[in-house]
């Protein structure tokens, strides 16, 4: 393999202190090293920005919702239909792109790594089909456990070692990698007409709390010791007044030790925030709610959150979170795509407008840049779209224009149709602090590769880690100051290296690299319990056979397996 | 409620006569599939000499070739979109696209066209001396679209899938339109001057339909807003209109008395000033 040298950039690794110095980076057999040869390539970065590649932390870019919204939306990708010169293929969709798109914008904007937020787990297959098409960046997938009936059973008796053995089979089955919660006990609820908008309410029938599910899943993950921590999506999503509900569900962690070897240091993973931090009772007294969520947050540290920042476009919402978007349809009147999964989880689809022009949207555009700015600890607060919910994710660049620059963001606020009513709901135009390159890093990098229990490879520029490298045109001495070339500087890198080989050059896919699927495989002591539930249930329940269920190697042929042992807990 | 009659854009003085560049397209080979001219507008053509034109790219299948493999181009464009007029001449039936998303000038089509042809225009004319294909004058936003031929399905509707249709300008059919028309329209004035097949403004939240000849079954089905003329008879009327009273109007330069019908009663509607909005359907009496 080839060798490099990169030169004379202003190097910005949180994860070796470097801030803007100039460093060189070497790069031999797709990882960073000491030094290299004579004969290495030299890479030029004078005037430009080196860090390592990003971590999407949550995004929804594989599986049967993100496809529901493929079929369902045709207009997402009209006028995208024809092939341009170079190797890419046709690249369609704004919101819901293919999955080629996918992986070359992703790579285009220094992107290594991207976690689809949301596996169901029937539907693995699928997931696995669309990451395995998705080129250059690594990936893997979160199931989904907050409203599966084995897990519902288990935690009403607070049986964490059932509860354990349940998620290592599923990671088995599904090639699975974490535990993702969404709308705890509510997606169920919803199966009977209901919800959970607090995490006290009980789900009908399996007469269990939301508090006692997400508790459980974090009992259950750290017993296991997974790489991530248990990765939340909250009660009571996108309403006025939800962040006593937030703050209510964060407290459950205190006092939950994060146990693993993979220097991860939080309990849970507490996702797209902006949409839990609303204070007031109807969106007419609506107030921001970040500041007080963002203060404890600070305060735990076993704790880390994305932001879930709204990008004022038009983009397709989808959650396993079913009473949600059916909410949603009933305020826009779009069209609604609702699915149960059997005795797993929900899913709903809703086209969505965050029109700037209403105050409720422009607002909520500032909590999610106040999140951010709040955040004491970038190492602990990442920064996302919860692509597509709030934007895509191909929005990144113009969202950090917005966190890095008061100009460009004061800009925005001022020029809201609304904007007094912004300015009053919130406290964003009182905020002048800009985030820096370096903790920019720590946001998109070494934070998520971090969380994600990935830091021995990912996220950094210490020899021994894998090459991958994003190189920005961006001179740090010289920092753009209006938003478009702050956009189209990290919309287009320089350079992106993926395991050392260069995938990306002036903004051109020039390689589609040799993506991975990483999974968890999780060993733990024989369960004879579990073992005759699971048996039960395939034949009382499912609608299809065991034996059909596991994820076959040929579905992700490119697998990156982390294991994991808990017979010695 | 009552309107005595609809203003009529089309009949307004002309603009004053204006000096714009023509350029003229005359075909010169046929496409072997078909021909994805979506450059093929004043917009794109605007500053544009003859021989830069030729060389603007065309789309068939996955190939990109030029627009002077098809097409002989004579003249220069105009300095702008609305200096520009672009005159086609030939067989057009494997062409697709044309006009489409134009904002100003003129295009006239002397020969039937394909899909796609006058979708998301938003200013100037376009005259298609023949018949057009389905999805043409697509989520129309403004200018006038005459077709002096027939037209295909989905006449002024949205694109596939999305819900905003027409919205804006004046779209007029000389002859009949397939089904479909109108669908999801949200502003605008269309005019049917022969007959329509099933499903004319189906979820239609605004705009206006004139309906000249005859009108097949489904009409204004899931309709919310705007309102519908017909002047010859529909098959089957939809279940969802109820007859409220019989008016005077003057539709496009006829003066007659309607029934008007308030639907579609099945579907939601929104409130005004504490008044529910329904979808008029008025039928010639």
């Amino acid at each position: 393999m080839s060798e490099y040298i990169i030169k004379n950039g202003h190097v910005f690794d949180p994860v070796q202190g470097i801030k803007g110095d100039k460093a060189e980076i070497a790069v031999k057999d797709g990882k960073i090293v000491d030094k290299v040869g004579s004969g290495a390539k030299v890479i030029d970065a004078k005037g430009k920005t080196v860090m390592a590649g990003a971590l999407e932390v949550h995004a929804h870019v594989a599986g049967p919702k993100v496809n529901a919204g493929r079929w369902y939306r045709p207009e997402d990708k009209h006028f995208d239909s024809h092939k341009t010169a170079g190797i890419t293929r046709i690249e369609g969709g704004k919101s819901i792109p293919t999955v080629f798109k996918t992986g070359y914008e992703y790579a285009r904007m220094g992107f290594t790594f991207a976690m689809e937020a949301a596996m169901p787990p029937l539907y693995a297959r699928h997931v696995h089909e669309e990451i395995h098409d998705t080129p250059i960046i690594d990936e893997a997938a979160l199931p989904v456990f907050g409203n599966n009936w084995f897990i519902l059973e288990y935690l009403k008796n607070h049986e964490v070692e059932n509860t354990a053995a349940y998620i290592a089979w599923i990671l088995r089955q599904t090639k699975g990698y974490g535990v993702k919660c969404v709308n705890p006990g509510g997606t169920e609820a919803w199966a009977w007409g209901l919800n959970c908008l607090s995490i006290h309410d009980k789900v009908p029938y399996f007469d269990i709390t939301p508090a006692e599910i997400i508790t459980g899943l974090m009992e259950a993950n750290e017993y296991l010791g997974l790489p991530h921590s248990m990765h939340l999506h909250q009660n009571n999503l996108g309403n006025p007044g939800n962040y006593t509900t937030t703050l209510e569900s964060l407290k459950l962690a205190e006092g939950i030790k994060p146990k693993n070897n993979f220097g991860r240091e939080q309990v849970l993973h507490s996702t797209h925030i902006q949409f839990h931090s609303y204070k007031g009772t109807n969106w007419g007294d609506f107030e921001s709610g970040a500041k007080e969520v963002m203060d404890y947050v600070n305060r735990q540290k076993n704790l880390t959150i994305d932001t879930g920042n709204v990008t004022l476009d038009e983009t397709t919402t989808m959650t396993a979170d079913g009473p949600f978007e059916h909410h949603l349809q009933s305020l826009n009147h779009l069209k609604w795509f609702n699915v149960d999964v059997e005795l797993e989880t929900a899913a709903g689809v809703v086209p969505f407008i965050y029109d700037p022009n209403n105050a409720v949207f422009a607002s909520q555009w500032a909590v999610g840049l106040e999140i951010a700015l709040y955040a004491k600890d970038p190492m602990r607060c990442f920064i996302t779209t919860d692509h597509p919910n709030a934007g895509p994710f191909t929005r990144y660049p113009r969202v950090y224009s917005w966190l890095m620059s008061k100009k460009v963001r004061d800009e925005r606020l001022n020029t809201f149709k609304k904007a007094d009513k912004v300015i009053s709901a919130t406290t964003l135009a009182n905020i002048d602090r800009e985030i820096t390159l370096y903790e920019l890093a720590a946001m998109t990098r070494a934070g998520p590769a971090k969380c994600l229990g990935l830091s021995k490879d990912y996220g950094g520029l210490k020899p021994g880690m894998n090459a991958d490298i994003a190189i920005y045109n961006i001179n740090p001495d010289k920092f753009p100051s209006s938003g478009p070339e702050i956009e189209k500087a990290f919309a287009q890198v320089a350079y992106l290296f993926k395991d050392g080989k260069i995938c990306v050059e002036d903004g051109k896919v020039v390689d589609m690299g040799h993506k991975q699927t990483f999974w968890v495989d999780a060993k733990v002591p024989e369960n004879k319990q579990v073992m005759h539930d699971i048996k039960e249930k395939f034949l009382r329940y499912y609608s299809l056979n065991e034996k059909n269920y596991p994820v076959p190697e040929s579905y992700a042929p490119h697998q990156h397996i982390i294991s994991v042992d808990a017979t010695q807990a | 409620m009552h309107r005595t009659s609809i203003s009529s854009p089309w009949m307004r003085p002309r603009h004053e006569v204006k000096r714009m560049n023509t350029v003229t397209l005359t075909i010169k080979k046929q496409p072997e599939l078909y021909l994805e001219l979506e450059k093929v507008n004043p917009d794109t053509f605007a500053g544009k000499k003859a021989d830069e034109i030729a060389k603007l790219p065309v789309y068939q299948g996955k190939e990109i070739l030029t627009l002077g493999d098809f097409f002989t181009v004579t003249g220069d464009a105009g300095a702008t979109a609305a200096d520009t007029k672009i005159v086609i001449n030939g067989d057009c039936t494997k062409m697709k696209y044309i006009g489409a998303k134009m904002t100003a000038g003129e295009v006239v089509v002397n020969s039937a066209c394909d899909m796609y042809t006058g979708s998301w225009m938003t200013g100037g004319k376009l005259t298609v001396n023949g018949d057009v294909h389905s999805f043409c004058g697509l989520a129309m936003k403004g200018g006038e679209f005459t077709i002096n031929g027939n037209a295909g399905n989905y006449l002024g509707a949205a694109y596939r899938g999305d819900w905003r249709g027409m919205s804006g300008g004046v779209l007029r059919v000389k002859g009949n339109a397939g089904s479909d028309v109108a669908t999801f329209m949200i502003g605008g004035t269309l005019i049917v001057e022969g007959d329509v097949d099933i499903h004319l403004g189906t979820h239609m939240e605004g705009g206006t339909i004139i309906l000249k000849g005859n009108a097949n079954r489904r009409v204004g089905g899931q309709m919310v807003k705007g309102d519908i003329y017909v002047f010859g008879t529909i098959n089957v009327m939809m279940p969802g209109y109820k007859a409220v009273a019989d008016v005077d109007l003057e539709i496009d330069g006829t003066k007659a008395k309607f029934t008007q019908f308030i639907g579609d009663l099945g579907e939601r509607h929104p409130k005004r000033k504490g008044e529910t909005v329904y979808g008029n359907l008025y039928m010639k009496k």
